[in-house]
């Protein structure tokens, strides 16, 4: 919060910085509105866009959620006696190496698409393949995370079977649509970018959103696997 | 954050067609009032159920006409059967807390008017915007719904304590198809409420305009942010605790259902479950939901009794400290709830000290209000008044807080009316005059007419003395040991306090009636009545610096600068006593900045 606080007349005597958040991150590339010796320091936005305190507000609600379905685990199976610990499917392990790897292709894409900013056309087409493939990688990772669910299916355990398998299914199926919901954001940021319409901003977002669909996805991993 | 230089920021053209300008529109202002309506469907809907519950409980053996109306098996020859009578409790505290008091205060006017008060032309997140609205509408319609499906709406009060809430339908009328359309609706309307903080914090914190920093957000302003984030956590709880509801009814899983439970003698197939579960992921998210109701309303009535004493509070940072301390305090003492539950009493203890506690900022809040109003000359209006009358509601049944919250006087008094008369007045009437007074002070700029000030103070009146007949004479009925939740009280021990229920029911009915001269002065001022000038209180905030109505983008295309803290009343202005927050005049009291 202490960020977005500023003094009105200092921001007086900058140049229009809404179009800032477009262009390089202030170093002064062909597009950048930064006249020669002005103070950079003062120059680079503080405030945050609207979509990037946004996203971060998103993840603090889905954390709150995910820390109330927690808090029902930990009391529901240590408080049990019926609880049966579930053996975690192996796909899972491979699943989650997929969901990292995409995290990686995201973060190459930015990169590029930092590094195209103001450059040719065949940079830009190269942070679109990255955010393609990330894409890619996102629903290899739901489809994963579908075959996990026929193994257990095949086991015999369902969503009623067992308290642990009840939270399995819980936490997959809502972890999923949130990813569901990323991929939707990827594929804005990759209409935006086709368009050259994209803002700093906006693809900042929906990597901010999806690495923590990263980590939530770990974290998630660990207490399904975690005996109490 | 924007600059005048930069372009015009309008994420969107003015719609032309009905749909885009009335119905689905993205319009913030448009999304209020379509808020505001909603919550005044909802509370006439909650009124009229109170009253089939009174009439019942003043006199048992009445037939209401039409009663069967409502319900296929509740009323057989027009009287109300005891299933009957905890249908129409549970829809009336989950309509009144959801769709009216979440609603009106802190959703109709703060998306009206949080945008402007912060000099945006719109939210940052419009469709978001919209989608809160038409989900809201949604849960509400599934809601009502429950009425006309199976055996009726759930019966197991707003609180949907489990297992009775999560066995089904063997538990009694309405606990099978009535229960999960009650979880999918809030369910439903916690994604709304999501989806709108989601809006407000963004707004708040990066659409300020220049010179519009924290501090001198107006204190309206500052209620709906603190209620934004408060609401941002409780809702993303009791989303949640829904959703595992659900799941123990349509799929069989077992997180609320105990094993071994027998329910009108049939052994239940669940195991293992934990029904203290609910209750605490309930009342983490219900006790932060008492303050989602009543800090906008703190804020609204601060802002409006500011207006016209014409002088700032004894301490604006005070007042807005205490607010935060509130909302962050309303997470710690949700155990208060349950300290009849079965949990540890050294837990209740606990929860009983933060309770204590959460009395200081309650009582810095009050004693700034009454310390401020001492020796102004108070402009009296309709507003006014019942800004007046929410500070009584709110200081007469916070002082029962005071009982309610050590666990030893608790034992005796919880789940008595003493508990109903505490948290109707604190929260449930408190939070209505607050919605009264934010409809009579900013009904003109959100219509450019003026209401009736004549009738409007009739109204605050009847409220007023109305409001103290129906509930003070809860508190003796609790001490008394009449215990809520009953639908009869024909008890020998009950016998002497029926009069009583009748008196209440009396004036209940009237107090209802009353109502209708407020509805009847909203319709005809919004069509008839004279027309509003820009500025009718002199107020200094932005909203009061636009044409009312305000035009589509609120500022014309433009960015106001802001050069003073809100409230610069007392003052020599170049139009009165006062110097608007875009006023680049000097402030005498040099706070321009």
């Amino acid at each position: 919060m202490a960020t977005t606080v500023h003094e009105p007349p200092k921001i007086e005597s900058l140049p229009d910085r809404n179009r800032l958040g477009e262009g390089s991150a202030g170093g002064g590339g062909p597009r950048s509105p930064i006249p020669a010796g002005a103070n950079l320091q003062a120059v680079h936005d503080h405030s945050s866009p609207a979509s990037r305190t946004g996203v971060w507000v998103a993840i603090a609600a889905i954390s709150m959620s995910f820390a109330a379905f927690t808090s029902a685990l930990v009391v529901r199976q240590g408080g049990s006696t019926d609880w049966r610990h579930l053996a975690l499917p192996r796909i899972l392990y491979l699943n989650t190496l997929i969901l990292l790897l995409s995290s990686i292709t995201l973060e190459v894409g930015r990169w590029r698409f930092r590094r195209w900013t103001g450059g040719t056309e065949s940079q830009r087409a190269g942070a679109q393949r990255a955010l393609y493939a990330t894409f890619a990688l996102g629903l290899l990772f739901v489809g994963g995370q579908y075959m996990a669910w026929l193994q257990l299916k095949a086991q015999g355990l369902y969503l009623a079977t067992n308290p642990s398998s009840s939270f399995f299914y819980v936490f997959t199926a809502i972890h999923g649509l949130h990813v569901l919901g990323g991929m939707a954001g990827l594929l804005y940021v990759i209409r935006k970018l086709g368009t050259s319409a994209l803002r700093r901003g906006t693809l900042d977002a929906a990597s901010h959103y999806w690495h923590f669909m990263d980590i939530l996805w770990l974290y998630l991993l660990l207490v399904l696997w975690m005996k109490l | 954050m924007h600059d005048m230089a930069a372009p015009a920021a309008h994420h969107h053209a003015p719609p032309t067609g009905f749909i885009r300008k009335h119905v689905f529109s993205l319009d913030h202002k448009v999304i209020g009032k379509q808020y505001y309506a909603l919550a005044l469907v909802a509370a006439f809907t909650g009124m009229v159920l109170s009253w089939l519950m009174r009439l019942h409980l003043g006199w048992p053996n009445l037939a209401i006409p039409g009663l069967h109306w409502l319900t296929k098996t509740g009323a057989p020859g027009d009287l109300m059967t005891p299933d009957f009578y905890l249908q129409l409790m549970t829809m009336h505290g989950t309509i009144m807390v959801f769709f009216v008091l979440t609603t009106a205060p802190f959703a109709a006017f703060g998306n009206f008017f949080l945008p402007i008060q912060v000099g945006a032309e719109d939210m940052p997140f419009p469709r978001f915007n919209m989608m809160s609205f038409w989900v809201t509408f949604v849960a509400f319609v599934v809601l009502i719904a429950s009425f006309f499906v199976g055996d009726g709406p759930t019966l197991g009060g707003w609180t949907q304590y489990a297992p009775l809430s999560a066995v089904g339908s063997v538990a009694g009328p309405g606990e099978g198809a009535g229960v999960v359309l009650w979880a999918a609706s809030i369910a439903i309307f916690c994604i709304g409420q999501l989806l709108g903080a989601l809006n407000f914090i963004t707004t708040t914190l990066d659409m300020r305009t220049k010179g519009m920093s924290l501090l001198r957000l107006p204190l309206s302003a500052w209620g709906w942010f603190i209620t934004s984030c408060m609401g941002l956590t409780a809702f993303a709880v009791l989303l949640p605790a829904c959703i595992l509801l659900i799941l123990d009814h349509v799929a069989g899983t077992s997180f609320f259902v105990a094993s071994g439970l027998v329910v009108n003698d049939q052994l239940q197939p669940h195991s293992g479950g934990s029904t203290l579960l609910w209750q605490h992921l309930f009342w983490f998210f219900g006790h932060p939901e008492v303050y989602i109701a009543i800090v906008p309303g703190m804020g609204i009535v601060s802002h409006i009794l500011i207006t016209n004493m014409r002088r700032p509070m004894l301490s604006h940072k005070a007042l807005l400290y205490s607010m935060w301390a509130l909302a962050f305090l309303s997470y710690m003492v949700y155990g208060h709830h349950m300290f009849v539950s079965g949990m540890n009493p050294f837990s209740a203890l606990a929860f009983s000290f933060p309770t204590l506690i959460i009395t200081i900022p309650s009582t810095v809040i009050v004693l700034i209000w009454i310390g401020s109003l001492y020796g102004s000359r108070l402009r009296i209006n309709s507003a006014s008044l019942f800004s007046l009358g929410f500070i009584s509601m709110f200081v007469s049944g916070g002082v029962s807080g005071f009982f309610l919250a050590q666990p030893s006087v608790d034992i005796m008094l919880h789940a008595t009316y003493f508990v109903v008369g505490h948290f109707h007045l604190v929260m449930g009437v408190a939070a209505m005059f607050g919605i009264f007074a934010g409809t009579y002070f900013w009904f003109p700029k959100m219509t450019g007419r003026m209401m009736n000030e004549t009738w409007g103070k009739i109204h605050f009146w009847l409220s007023f003395v109305g409001a103290y007949c129906i509930f003070m004479p809860f508190h003796y009925l609790g001490i008394m040991g009449n215990v809520r939740r009953y639908a009869q009280f024909v008890d020998d021990y009950l016998q002497p306090v029926l009069g009583v229920h009748k008196f209440i029911t009396v004036a209940a009915v009237v107090t209802g009636a009353a109502q209708v001269i407020f509805i009847c002065n909203l319709i005809y001022s919004r069509w008839w009545g004279p027309k509003a000038s820009v500025n009718p209180w002199e107020a200094t905030s932005l909203e009061w610096s636009i044409p009312s109505p305000p035009p589509f983008d609120n500022f014309g295309g433009k960015h106001p600068v802001v050069y003073h803290d809100p409230y610069q009343y007392g003052v020599k202005g170049s139009q009165g006593d006062y110097i608007m927050q875009d006023s680049p005049e000097a402030s005498p009291t040099g706070t321009s900045g």
